[in-house]
């Protein structure tokens, strides 16, 4: 276990800074530097600027530096307005973390809900309706999801006011990011349900005179459980890159929705720097789920 | 050489069976009724035909293949018929027509209308036309064209070198496949959503073609995304096929192969991937749907296909300007999108279910 797990931190170490090094050297791949404006600046002005920013190193040199700094907690400065990008990220992570912890418990709850009804009345009517809805939801992407949410309930109906800084309502917010992974869940609920009601052990506690919702809850809901776990990783970066799409159509000034305006307006350093944080974010909320997946599951061999 | 029974002598050194101790009766011809027995009453099967069998036995499937053919006959045979261009600004009789901005489906402008009235005819728009006097059903159609094509070509590259590098490090095995491995682990934990992102940012800015040549048409930003496919999608593919073969390796048929001299690469093309067979259908089945959300994602963000090749994301993220006033403009692409990913999703299914019927969830 201890080896598993060492080896595991280690690669997720090593996937971190390979991903620094991409996002790192491909930023820089990039024709004209940051100083390139409509307005000619005159050479000794951009020499100086060069050097204020440590532009005329060499580009390894730099790459080490920007690590550096990266470790201090210094992501550089936005090339659009001057601002610390460590300040950005700061402002507008907890608005995307709560948009998106809420739809991922929204979904894991939902999901498994519906996905052991499904099971528990199978070939009956609310499988039927569940399994229909879950295919569905499944083939919609996130963007169309949210703006017809968005058309509907806030501007036809005037059911939930539309973002603002003053009035934060999440409803819709959450509904679009978490209907994806929840239809996913759904169905993979369902299968590991249908899968762990056919086990001995279920046969077992019956003839033992269990009560159904003990078996139900006890037995079959434990086991079923498992597989949606190594599910939740991936699902998180669904739920990052889904994120920009649900936060920029509803405006929501989240960190998802200032990437993609960072990338409309070539603001490359924050391209850069919110590239590297979501995912270092993601590599992590991967790591924990494996490490949990086999804590939970003693069955599973340490490779 | 014969018996006095008619049957042959047996040599005195010879090992074989002495012919002599059974008696004429067990050698007459069969008669045709128990030939008849040896008789194949159906054809044989292949691999292939009977999984497709079960595939069109599948009723979900099976409306999903019609709907598929009747989408992809539609995109063929539509901009035949109809007499706009998807890059075109309307125009009546050579004079550009100003009032066709934003019509509603099958709505005529007011300079359409006066040259119907003229007599003169004028194809109906049949999802009206959008803010830039451009007929939107063409341009719908256009756009179902290109995310489909993106999604067909995008799995073919995932599948072709998905294939190669999985069936090598399979294959071979040893040090070289945990050096292959370890690389794939590595491209797998990235996520490939921020990279793919990343990438077409750059590759946007660093991507020159000349103009004219057919990658130019295509533009930077599809070129890009087929590299990026080609960089980072193959991998769940390779895992699979590399897992497979490590099973398919240890058959007897392979050793014979071996035994007689057959090459590496003609095992694995003539004895190993034709037992995968199951597992790449079914994973380039499933590809293609997740290739065209991956696509209308990055249109949407502003970093898909190239402006006046309309793709069906960077439709849909037009629309979203006009949403109040105009939602239908919304409503076509993404209907497509939908229908063309659901039908697909269920053909996957299909296929799983048809095709390898452990893989069954």
């Amino acid at each position: 276990m201890v080896k598993y797990v060492i080896k595991r931190v280690l690669l997720a170490i090593l996937t971190v800074l390979i991903i620094c090094a991409i996002t790192f050297f491909t930023m820089h791949a990039i024709p004209g530097g940051p100083f390139n404006r409509e307005k000619a600046l005159s050479e000794s002005t951009i020499k100086a600027l060069n050097e204020r920013y440590g532009l005329d190193k060499p580009l390894v040199e730099q790459f080490f530096l920007y690590m550096k700094g990266l470790l201090h907690g210094d992501f550089g400065v936005s090339l659009k307005n001057g601002r610390n990008i460590s300040d950005i990220i700061g402002e507008s992570f907890p608005i995307s973390a709560k948009l998106g912890i809420s739809a991922m418990v929204v979904a894991l709850f939902f999901g498994t809900l519906f996905g052991s009804l499904a099971a528990l009345m199978r070939n009956k009517l609310p499988d039927r309706i569940i399994v229909f809805f879950s295919t569905l939801f499944t083939a919609v992407p996130s963007f169309v999801l949210a703006t017809l949410l968005l058309l509907v309930f806030c501007i036809k109906l005037n059911w939930f006011p539309v973002w603002s800084p003053t009035t934060q309502n999440y409803v819709l917010p959450v509904i679009a990011l978490s209907a994806y992974p929840m239809a996913y869940i759904t169905r993979l609920s369902k299968t590991s349900m249908l899968d762990a009601l056919s086990q001995d052990y279920i046969r077992t506690a019956r003839a033992k005179g269990v009560s159904k919702t003990k078996m139900i809850f006890k037995h079959a809901l434990r086991n079923s459980l498992i597989p949606v776990i190594t599910y939740a990783g991936p699902q998180i970066a669904y739920i990052i890159t889904g994120s920009m799409v649900v936060e920029t159509i509803f405006t929501i000034g989240g960190l998802g929705g200032k990437f993609i305006s960072g990338i409309t307006n070539r603001d490359y350093t924050l391209i850069m720097a919110t590239t590297i944080f979501l995912a270092t974010l993601m590599v992590i909320a991967n790591l924990i789920c494996d490490l949990l997946y086999k804590l939970v599951d003693p069955r599973i061999k340490y490779e | 050489m014969y018996n006095n029974n008619g049957i042959p002598k047996k040599h005195l050194l010879s090992a074989q069976l002495d012919l002599s101790k059974f008696s004429q009766e067990q050698f007459r011809p069969a008669t045709d009724e128990e030939k008849r027995q040896q008789d194949v009453m159906s054809k044989s099967t292949t691999f292939f035909k009977d999984g497709m069998r079960k595939l069109f036995k599948n009723p979900l499937a099976v409306i999903s293949i019609i709907l598929l053919a009747i989408i992809i006959i539609t995109i063929i045979v539509a901009p035949m018929i109809v007499p706009y261009s998807y890059e075109e600004i309307l125009s009546v009789d050579g004079k550009r027509d100003k009032g066709a901005k934003n019509l509603a489906p099958f709505e005529y402008s007011k300079m359409e209308q006066k040259y119907i009235d003229e007599g003169g005819e004028r194809f109906p728009h049949i999802f009206g036309t959008d803010e830039q006097c451009r007929d939107y059903f063409i341009r719908v159609i256009y756009g179902t064209r290109i995310s489909l094509l993106i999604g067909f070509f995008a799995s073919i590259i995932v599948l072709i070198i998905g294939m190669i590098y999985g069936s090598i490090s399979g294959y071979i095995g040893g040090k070289v496949d945990l050096i292959m491995m370890r690389i794939v682990d590595i491209i797998y934990s990235l996520p490939d959503m921020l990279i793919i992102i990343l990438l077409s940012v750059v590759l946007n800015e660093t991507l020159k073609f000349k103009s004219g040549t057919l990658l130019a048409r295509l533009g930077t930003n599809m070129v890009s995304l087929f590299i990026v496919f080609g960089l980072l999608y193959w991998v769940g593919l390779a895992r699979l096929i590399r897992g497979q073969i490590l099973s398919i390796k240890e058959n007897e048929y392979i050793l014979a192969a071996r035994t007689i001299g057959a090459k590496p690469g003609r095992i694995i093309r003539k004895h190993i991937l034709p037992n995968c067979l199951s597992v790449i259908i079914i994973s380039t089945a499933l590809q293609i749907p997740s290739a065209i959300f991956t696509e209308s994602f990055l249109s949407f963000c502003g970093i898909g296909v190239k402006a006046p090749m309309p793709s069906l994301g960077s439709l849909a993220n037009n629309a979203r300007a006009g949403l109040q006033s105009y939602p239908y403009k919304l409503v076509f692409p993404a209907v497509m999108i939908c229908l063309i990913v659901l039908s697909l999703n269920l053909i996957g299914d299909g296929l799983r279910d048809a095709f390898d019927p452990k893989l069954k969830r």
